[in-house]
């Protein structure tokens, strides 16, 4: 299949993912909704069901969650409650609700109750203390209860085998999205920023093996390109999500292109695999507690400002000229951790900008006036 | 005429203003000072006889003297965005050095005195004195203040101080920096951060740790979507106590001091029974004691829960509430017609403002959050651990709703008023079900206005007063009712 084709096939699923969960649901599947963030998508999968992420959307208005939520929380979690009430969602066999930020912790109650007796909504709190074994098993105790109300749903138990077996999936599509992304930077003349999107945004609506299959078949037929001999510029992209088409068009019309990463709901989010050997649930755990440099976890060593540092790096190392921010209003993790952010930029000498945005902004000409004059000094 | 000062109330003050003397002496003579999240369990500082200061309750100070907003910008200017919880602001100012600080000319070393501040100046009569030249009330230059700006002490530590003219200079910008207390706490040698009432905390003291460079102790309370805490969960916690136990015996070179230990446990569950027990005088129908009064008296259950003072003190301030009953008397200014519980944290630059409408329409408020939320109560350390899962934030909305409508029902309000905080998201992310909730189950009407905890400027006065007049019509609707239906 031509490197045309797949990347249609990935932007329709991007841009439509209410027909492809209409599709699962056609084919006789149970489809779980999954929430921000880290939440052990291979438990959806090792109980038969299809996981679809949540990641609120770029075409809605907000206004049935308006009756839960007062106007200062961050966007993704209201438009998936506004998706969850005006009928979206109906389709869904229940959702996973985590609950690492100070959003989710009460939007977890306003889903439970927004949705009794009508979806069944798993309840996830991660730890903090995500490595010392007390850390771990405090994982594998919530993955439990995860597992327990996914059986409830599927009817099917998770065994070792499937849960093993789903790990593989997972893991072959982390990779292949760790290779689309190094191959989207080589060949950033094909993939542009709006391109690679759809792909990492398809992701989270495609079953997984899948997807992974898809995206292997299109990064064998990259990797057979010259690399571009690309005269524009390159930069990295941070913040939680930046899936908008309109916004990342501005980026194409500029000749930017997008050497890698730190979005959370893009490389942060399959930089770490699952060891496929072992306890199966504890490679789960394991694999969360090897998550690191993400601003929404605590980090054990932390008056050094690893993060920084490690986001500084990814952009030297990546041939970026510079980074951009998309700083999604209200959320406290991203913004806490700005200014040190910003330090080890500055130290690095990477330069960067730093662009408020929501999923209700309609309007980009501020980001395209603000992108252009960033890259121009570039 | 001055207001008198009961007892109780006056010890309360002694035990807060001692343990920020206590933090001051200690950073003097060399010994760690810490900072602590207000729900980190005390008991185990106590342990090590440490010194500690809590920046949510400096803050709430800070802000109630009116320089929440200094400090607030100050911290948007190192970075921070104005949407992060006005505390974590303040705090990191402070922590990055910041200071709010009296003008003075470097010249003369005299304060610039702001002319809008001050109080009218009243003549023998009483009577405000009028300045003949431009028509309006004179000032009391006894209340005059300087103006305030911004200081930051690592330039003045890093300022030359060779001449007798350069270290008057230094010396006085040193004593420029407002005198209060919570503008004169020590910086920090260690931090101690639960995260049981928020998760910004955790970030709030990554960042503390980082600027300070010095060790954090953290204690990790995930959210709880039950109303019991399984026992995987206290597991979880009672694990971590021991890794603080031992991070704290590597900070201090001591040993964990299990005596020590079991006092403070023995002082701060008599602490909380005792404020408990001073929460419950609001169920007194009238009451004999202002609600505003618990939001000064939790600076106490914040700052010296497990000091035997603290627990002594609220046992004073029970009796001196007893003494009000039994000459029905109160601590209210005015007379009791309508009781409210006041959901949220106070807006502590705007406490008058939030006081003005209450007192026009004679609302007092009978219940509030803090009271169950401070009341940790345990027997041994596994419920203890229980017992810090069960925050304000951390708990669902069924132990929430329960929480509340146990007071309301107990101090028999008429309403409710929603402090809708841009400071909390997780205080105020399932307040609008909450305030259902509440309307459906005790029949009672609530109201919510938009402020903040410590940013004056997410406070609008106007939109507030039009909020507690509609809260107090529709009281005024159910009571009418409730007089027509018992007819």
């Amino acid at each position: 299949m031509s490197t045309e084709v797949l990347l249609k096939e990935f932007a329709e699923v991007a841009e439509h993912p209410h027909r492809v969960l209409t599709g699962y649901k056609n084919e006789g599947k149970k489809v779980i909704g999954v929430l921000p963030y880290f939440a052990p998508v291979e438990l959806v999968l090792a109980a038969g069901m299809v996981p679809m992420g949540i990641w609120g959307s770029n075409k809605k208005t907000i206004s049935m969650a308006k009756e839960y939520c007062a106007t200062f929380y961050c966007t993704i979690a209201q438009l998936a409650l506004e998706m969850l009430l005006d009928g979206t969602m109906d389709q869904l066999d229940g959702i996973i609700t985590p609950t690492i930020c100070d959003t989710l912790r009460p939007m977890s109650q306003n889903f439970r109750v927004a949705m009794e007796g009508k979806l069944p909504c798993i309840f996830l709190a991660h730890p903090q203390y995500r490595r010392p074994s007390f850390g771990l098993q405090f994982t594998v105790d919530q993955y439990m209860h995860v597992k327990a109300e996914l059986e409830k749903i599927s009817g099917t138990a998770i065994t070792d085998d499937s849960l093993r077996e789903a790990i593989k999936v997972m893991n072959r599509s982390r990779a292949a999205r760790r290779n689309f992304v190094k191959l989207a930077s080589e060949h950033c003349d094909v993939i542009t920023a709006v391109k690679r999107s759809a792909v990492l945004r398809a992701a989270w609506f495609m079953e997984p093996a899948v997807f992974a299959e898809k995206l292997e078949t299109l990064n064998a037929e990259l990797a057979k390109l010259p690399a571009a001999n690309w005269t524009g510029k390159k930069v990295v992209t941070s913040g939680i999500i930046c899936d908008n088409p309109k916004l990342l068009q501005i980026f194409d019309d500029n000749h930017i292109a997008i050497a890698a990463d730190d979005v959370a709901q893009e490389s942060r989010s399959f930089r770490v695999d699952a060891s496929e050997e072992g306890d199966p649930m504890m490679a789960l755990a394991q694999q969360f507690a090897d998550q690191d440099y993400d601003d929404l976890l605590y980090d054990e060593e932390s008056n050094k400002n690893r993060r920084g540092e490690f986001v500084a790096k990814l952009v030297k190392d990546s041939g970026a000229q510079g980074l951009v921010l998309f700083m999604q209003q209200f959320c406290d993790p991203e913004e806490m951790e700005y200014p040190y952010l910003k330090k080890a930029l500055d130290a690095a000498g990477v330069p960067h900008i730093k662009l408020g945005v929501d999923q209700q902004m309609r309007d980009f000409g501020q980001a395209s006036t603000a992108i252009q004059a960033f890259a121009d000094v570039l | 005429m001055a207001k008198t000062v009961s007892p109780g109330v006056l010890a309360l003050r002694k035990v807060v203003d001692d343990v920020y003397a206590d933090a001051r002496e200690a950073k003097k003579q060399g010994k760690l000072v810490g900072w602590s999240s207000s729900k980190f369990p005390c008991e185990l500082a106590e342990a090590f006889d440490l010194n500690v200061m809590y920046p949510e309750n400096q803050a709430a100070g800070i802000a109630a003297q009116r320089d929440g907003e200094i400090m607030c910008k100050a911290a948007e200017d190192l970075g921070f965005d104005n949407d992060i919880c006005g505390y974590a602001r303040i705090s990191l100012a402070y922590a990055a050095g910041k200071r709010a600080a009296r003008k003075f000319d470097p010249e003369t070393l005299e304060y610039i005195i702001d002319p809008k501040s001050g109080k009218p100046l009243k003549d023998e009569n009483g009577k405000v004195v009028i300045d003949p030249e431009t028509g309006k009330p004179k000032k009391d230059p006894k209340t005059m203040q300087p103006y305030t700006v911004l200081d930051d002490i690592h330039e003045i530590e890093a300022l030359p101080e060779t001449t007798e003219k350069e270290i008057a200079y230094k010396n006085f910008r040193r004593e420029a920096i407002k005198p209060y207390k919570q503008m004169r706490i020590p910086q920090p040698d260690f931090v101690l951060c639960c995260n049981n009432i928020c998760n910004c905390m955790t970030k709030w003291y990554e960042n503390i740790a980082r600027m300070c460079n010095i060790p954090l102790i953290m204690i990790d309370i995930p959210y709880n979507n039950t109303v019991e805490v399984a026992d995987t969960n206290v597991a979880y916690v009672r694990a971590q106590f021991d890794n603080a136990i031992h991070q704290l015996e590597k900070l201090t070179g001591k040993k964990f001091d299990e005596k020590k230990f079991e006092d403070a446990c023995k002082h701060a569950n008599r602490t909380a029974q005792n404020w408990l027990k001073v929460c419950d005088y609001l169920q007194y129908k009238p009451a004999p004691m202002s609600g505003f009064d618990l939001f000064n008296h939790m600076a106490d259950v914040v700052t010296a829960r497990g000091k035997e003072a603290a627990a002594d003190a609220f046992d004073l301030l029970a009796q001196d509430l007893e003494q009000n009953i039994k000459n029905g008397t109160s601590t209210l200014p005015f007379p009791e017609q309508y009781r409210v519980m006041f959901e949220g944290i106070p807006c502590w630059p705007k406490l008058p403002n939030l006081f003005k409408p209450l007192k026009a329409n004679g609302v007092n408020v009978t219940a509030v959050v803090y009271a169950p939320a401070f009341g940790f109560v345990y027997n041994n350390i596994d419920e203890m651990a229980r017992a810090y899962y069960k925050a304000p934030n951390s708990v669902c909305i069924e132990q929430g709703v329960d929480w509340r409508e146990g007071i309301c029902r107990d101090n028999k309000v008429d309403g409710v008023l929603v402090h809708y905080n841009r400071s909390c998201k997780p205080w105020s992310g399932y307040m609008a079900e909450m305030q259902r909730r509440f309307t459906r189950d005790l029949g009672v009407p609530c109201a919510g206005f938009d402020g903040d905890q410590a940013d004056p400027r997410n406070f609008n006065e106007a939109q507030y007063e039009t909020r507690v007049q509609g809260l107090v019509e529709a009281m005024e609707a159910n009571k009418a009712k409730k007089e027509d239906e018992a007819k």
